[in-house]
């Protein structure tokens, strides 16, 4: 009986069923929302602010992506949207953490339980419509390459943005002095301060470019990968790029590898359930969670920024 | 300008008085909320605190008023424990879930022997164990390789979900259900069933341990050397280090507790109030007990009036969705704000605002 499954599971891997091209075509676009959602929260972690928020803006950046591109026809100015709502949102954590300095565990999951009651009750009378959609961009003889054409080019905007900000964030840390006062900030708050850096505005600027990220993730599923709002749609992929950002040690590269591994694993699972593999559907939609966990596992031997989740205030 | 100060010590009047503080903050934006969606906010708010518990039809709100509170307390208690300690157990969602399953299972094995003095403290127990361990897995994997657990915890909650749907198509499926999803009724069969004890209050056996559970929990944090050390190592984890508080031993036993107590909460919520297995037979009560702890400054007395105040805003919501046409999702937002006020408020237990010009100290 085992057996059979395991060869039925092994039988769908290898068929035609499964194509590796559209494997890794689709790994990237379902790489996408977890890797903006979690290179947001990276900037605002090595600002050294932990934000268990992101469930609650990614959800909010969805809903509000989805009204704003649904009313006006077009997804960019959706993203824009999202950006906003997740941006806005976030200022209240910031507004508790930095200035009434609260606890930024707990603030976080109320943001996070805010942002689902906020998105259901915005989002109440725009399900079952369906919303327009970007584009795959089409770079004509480069798209039609076999493998190479599929994988890399011709997919929608999104996707290269997210890249993009990826790369941005890597070299913003890697070659600006802005980049190194923010470090600065996350890894001693009280010698950032000493050197006459303002720690508070630069957090609340850190925490504003994380909700924008994680609004922008959470757009992307409901205007491109759904395209639909349904209510708590985002299902646990803020928590996800919380545990990436971990995973990938606090840089920006390992992060993209964290967000493949991730989009791997929901496609591929994804996969199996269409191909009619003999194991429940439930025990297949486990995976990646169970996937984080393991990764988790493996991989929390990076070292943290120094003053990351502490609550700074300055007495003089 | 104006600048907080640390207070010298921690105002014991205002860590008392936030939490009302809160509530009425958040009955003004509440209102403001409801008169944007178009309701009059007086009444929206009457019909939320008032009604269920006064109002025309409260002796059928009013037993409901336990049962909702029953498992936010249970829980509740269990998650104050570590989060004093600074072990953050998120996920008692999924424990909740999984003491569901357990104490479900358990009790369906001995289908259909007739002995209630067996088979439901066998369940009881089978139902938080069920929650202990699945507590213990971001406890271990915490203890053994250093891995964060707010993020398993919460990772182990979608787990859960899958599993509950899972069970309730397939494994604890009834056999005699007409191809529907769920398991057997739990409440229809004697041996399992647990009932309300005082018919029109709503008191069953989960709100009896909810009460125990204050209790233990307050004599555990203010009379037991555990307790000391709990709020020892979250006070000032060094000072807890010298004392010779082992914080492995410490991570595990606040989770167990945690797991074990959410892990409860979901089997007497299956046997009773819920009565069967169904694919989304949680409700959130894991996360809203999260609320409900900070609500009663992770205090078990605070905590039961907490859950009490939040019970009201379930059923009062209810009430509200059908005289109102207020939509649920206002309620959660509602609880959210809750939550966000009181984090706000809490400001003023440890500073005090200072107005007028900074003076340069020399």
């Amino acid at each position: 009986m085992r057996f059979e499954r395991l060869e039925q599971f092994l039988d769908a891997l290898m068929s035609s069923s499964i194509s590796p091209t559209l494997l890794i075509a689709s790994l990237m676009v379902a790489s996408t929302p977890i890797m903006l959602a979690a290179i947001g929260e990276l900037v605002v972690e090595r600002a050294g602010v932990l934000n268990l928020g992101v469930e609650g803006m990614m959800i909010t950046g969805a809903v509000c992506g989805f009204i704003v591109g649904v009313t006006t026809n077009s997804p960019a100015i959706g993203f824009l949207g999202a950006a906003a709502g997740g941006a806005i949102l976030s200022m209240l954590f910031a507004v508790l953490t930095q200035l009434l300095l609260s606890n930024q565990v707990a603030t976080g999951l109320a943001l996070t339980l805010f942002g689902l009651g906020l998105s259901a009750l915005m989002g109440q009378s725009w399900i079952g419509i369906k919303s327009p959609t970007l584009q795959r961009i089409d770079l004509g003889p480069l798209t039609d390459l076999p493998f190479v054409g599929r994988v890399i080019f011709g997919h929608d905007p999104m996707v290269y943005v997210a890249l993009g900000i990826v790369a941005g964030v890597w070299a913003f840390f890697r070659f600006t002095r802005a980049g190194l006062i923010v470090r600065a900030v996350g890894e001693n708050h009280d010698a950032a301060h000493a050197l006459g850096y303002n720690v508070v505005l630069i957090r609340f600027l850190a925490i504003g470019f994380g909700g924008a990220c994680a609004g922008l993730g959470g757009a992307y599923l409901s205007l491109v990968r759904v395209p639909q709002w349904t209510e708590g749609m985002t299902a646990g992929a803020g928590w996800i790029a919380l545990a990436i950002v971990v995973f990938a040690s606090w840089k920006p590269w390992r992060l993209l590898l964290g967000a493949w591994l991730f989009g791997g694993v929901t496609v591929l699972q994804l996969n199996l359930q269409a191909a009619g593999v003999a194991i429940p559907v439930e025990y297949l939609s486990m995976s990646p969670y169970i996937a984080t966990i393991v990764v988790l596992v493996i991989m929390s031997a990076g070292r943290a920024p120094g003053s990351l989740g502490r609550t700074f205030h300055a007495s003089t | 300008m104006i600048a907080l100060e640390r207070r010298p010590q921690p105002s014991q009047a205002w860590s008392a008085a936030a939490p009302l503080l809160a509530v009425l903050l958040t009955m003004i934006f509440g209102g403001i909320l409801f008169a944007a969606l178009g309701k009059d906010p007086l009444v929206a708010i009457r019909t939320i605190f008032w009604d269920p518990l006064f109002g025309e039809f409260a002796s059928f709100s009013r037993p409901q008023l336990l049962v909702k509170a029953g498992p936010l307390i249970l829980i509740a208690v269990g998650l104050a424990m570590g989060f004093r300690a600074g072990i953050w157990n998120i996920g008692a969602e999924g424990q909740y879930i999984l003491g569901a399953i357990c104490g479900a299972a358990a009790g369906l094995a001995f289908y259909p022997m007739e002995a209630r003095w067996l088979i439901f403290p066998i369940m009881v127990i089978a139902g938080g164990l069920g929650g202990l361990l699945w507590a213990m897995i971001p406890g271990l994997l915490k203890v053994r390789f250093g891995t964060n657990e707010i993020l398993v915890s919460l990772m182990l909650v979608y787990v859960a979900e899958q599993l509950l749907a899972a069970m309730a198509l397939g494994t604890l499926k009834n056999p005699e259900g007409m191809g529907f999803p769920g398991s057997r009724n739990l409440k229809q069969w004697v041996s399992s069933a647990n009932p309300e004890l005082i018919a029109g209050t709503g008191m069953h056996w989960g709100v009896v341990a909810a009460f125990i559970a204050v209790i233990g929990g307050y004599v555990l944090l203010s009379r037991h050397l555990l307790g000391f050390r709990i709020r020892l190592a979250g006070q000032s984890p060094r000072a807890a280090a010298f004392s010779g508080v082992n914080p492995n031993r410490l991570i595990l036993v606040c989770l167990g507790i945690s797991g074990c107590l959410a892990g409860l909460a979901g089997m007497f919520e299956v046997s009773g109030p819920a009565g069967q297995i169904t694919i989304d037979f949680n409700s959130g009560y894991g996360f809203t007990a999260i609320i409900v702890a900070f609500l009663g400054r992770l205090h078990p007395v605070g905590i039961l009036f907490a859950g009490l105040l939040m019970a009201l805003t379930y059923v009062g919501g209810e009430v509200a969705q059908l005289t109102l046409q207020l939509p649920g999702a206002a309620i959660q937002l509602f609880q959210g704000m809750l939550l966000f006020f009181l984090l706000a408020v809490d400001v003023l237990t440890n500073f005090r605002f200072r107005f007028g010009r900074r003076e340069v100290k020399a």
